[in-house]
């Protein structure tokens, strides 16, 4: 839980500069409905007690925001994906390894999210594909605001083509970003064989909230006792039916399997 | 979980509420907070009253609304009441679920004076 990481959004920067407020944050609210208390018994001389009932969810501002982001793709046809896992599991070399393999296919633009360096965007840029860098400072995951200042950077660069793939990088943590949409198709889990095969269990809501969970870095196997088929299993018990895809940047298992994923996912955007 | 980011939402739709209808004083808040949501209920309480301590929400009471968890279970082919998110379905131990209910996360409304 993070009462310590004290996520403000003060210290977000997009590709290194301070993000700026959106005209929609400074728009005034939604509208309450203001309801008469029940039974209330008016004291004479006491302000009596009222009730106003809000019934509003809680991250229904980020959800309205993602909204709209899917609305926008959409219309433009563009897949998008949010990339979650822990830090170090394999996503950024996971995305630079399907770039390459993915060049020639349709036109690609990348979201990094980390809380410091623009060192995954440049890694991304390297390969010759726009990314922008999300520097959440403390924040420890990707909310649907930074992601719709990023899509307003991309299109500024003219880099938000129709018909493409959009890759959102998030902040590698298990926990947050389970709860955050970011207008994303599917949230993809990526769970690198170094990790342990319980951690679809210690951490549910993150495999629950994916699509598609990628067992990356598979080229490890041979020299660990991580149990592929154990962490499948865990995995379906939170998420009943989840797809897998195994997968290594090292040699060509599972490529031909996620490019297909990938290409059927463009081939069904904006219809 | 997000806690003290989760805790600045309630808090903004409290005081805006309290704000549009005149209210000097909130007294209370009724969160609902299914069974399943992805938040820790005291984690979150305590970061309310911090960030709401210079506002008109200070001091306010919270109440918190637990909605049961509802999954429908495919073996079974009716609705069951798993114990948590990963919990295998409480009669035939099945893991083939479908939550349906008990991941919300509301304010339900507020008392102000
Ligand atoms: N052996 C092996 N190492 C990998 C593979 N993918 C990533 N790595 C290594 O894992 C480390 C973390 O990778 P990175 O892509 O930065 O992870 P991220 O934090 O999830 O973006 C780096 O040292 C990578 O070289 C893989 O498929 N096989
Ligand atoms: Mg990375
Ligand atoms: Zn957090
Ligand atoms: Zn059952």
């Amino acid at each position: 839980m993070c009462t310590t990481c004290g996520c403000g959004h003060g210290q977000v920067t997009i590709n290194g500069r301070a993000a700026r407020p959106t005209r929609s944050d400074a728009a005034p609210r939604a509208g309450y409905r203001a309801v008469a208390p029940l039974d209330a018994v008016h004291a004479p001389g006491l302000d009596a007690e009222r009730t106003l009932r809000i019934e509003q969810n809680i991250l229904a501002d980020n959800d309205a925001r993602a909204a709209r982001i899917r609305a926008q793709l959409k219309t433009q046809g563009i897949f998008a994906l949010n990339l979650v896992s822990s830090p170090g599991s394999g996503k950024t070399s996971l995305l630079v390894e399907t770039l390459r393999r993915w060049a020639g296919r349709a036109p690609a633009a990348v979201i990094e999210g980390d809380q410091q360096t623009a060192n995954d965007a440049e890694r991304i840029r390297a390969t010759g594909v726009p990314a922008v860098q999300i520097n959440t400072g403390k924040g420890c995951h990707l909310d649907a605001r930074m992601v719709a200042q990023a899509l307003g950077q991309l299109q500024e660069e003219g880099a938000l083509l129709d018909r493409s793939l959009l890759l959102i990088e998030n902040v590698g943590n298990l926990v947050c970003p389970a709860a955050f949409d970011l207008g994303e198709a599917h949230k993809v889990a990526i769970l690198s064989v170094t990790e342990g095969e319980d951690k679809p269990l210690k951490y549910p809501d993150m495999f629950r909230a994916a699509d598609l969970m990628i067992l990356s870095k598979t080229d490890l196997l041979p020299y660990l006792d991580f149990d592929a088929e154990a962490a499948i299993a865990m995995a379906r018990q939170v998420r009943p039916g989840l797809p897998v895809i195994r997968l290594s940047t090292r040699d060509d298992a599972g490529w031909a399997q996620w490019l297909d994923w990938l290409g059927a996912g463009l081939a069904r955007a904006g219809a | 979980m997000h806690e003290l980011m989760l805790a600045e939402s309630v808090v903004r739709l409290v005081e805006d509420t309290a704000r549009q209808a005149g209210a000097k004083r909130v007294t209370r808040v009724r969160l609902a907070l299914g069974a399943l949501a992805h938040v820790d209920p005291d984690a979150l309480l305590y970061c309310c009253e911090l960030v709401a301590r210079d506002g008109v929400a200070a001091g306010a009471v919270y109440e918190v609304d637990r909605p049961a968890a509802e999954a429908w279970c495919a073996n079974c082919l009716r609705i069951v009441v798993p114990a948590a998110a990963g919990a295998s379905c409480p009669d035939c131990g099945g893991f083939e679920l479908d939550i349906r209910a008990g991941e919300e996360m509301r304010v339900i409304d507020i008392a102000v004076a």
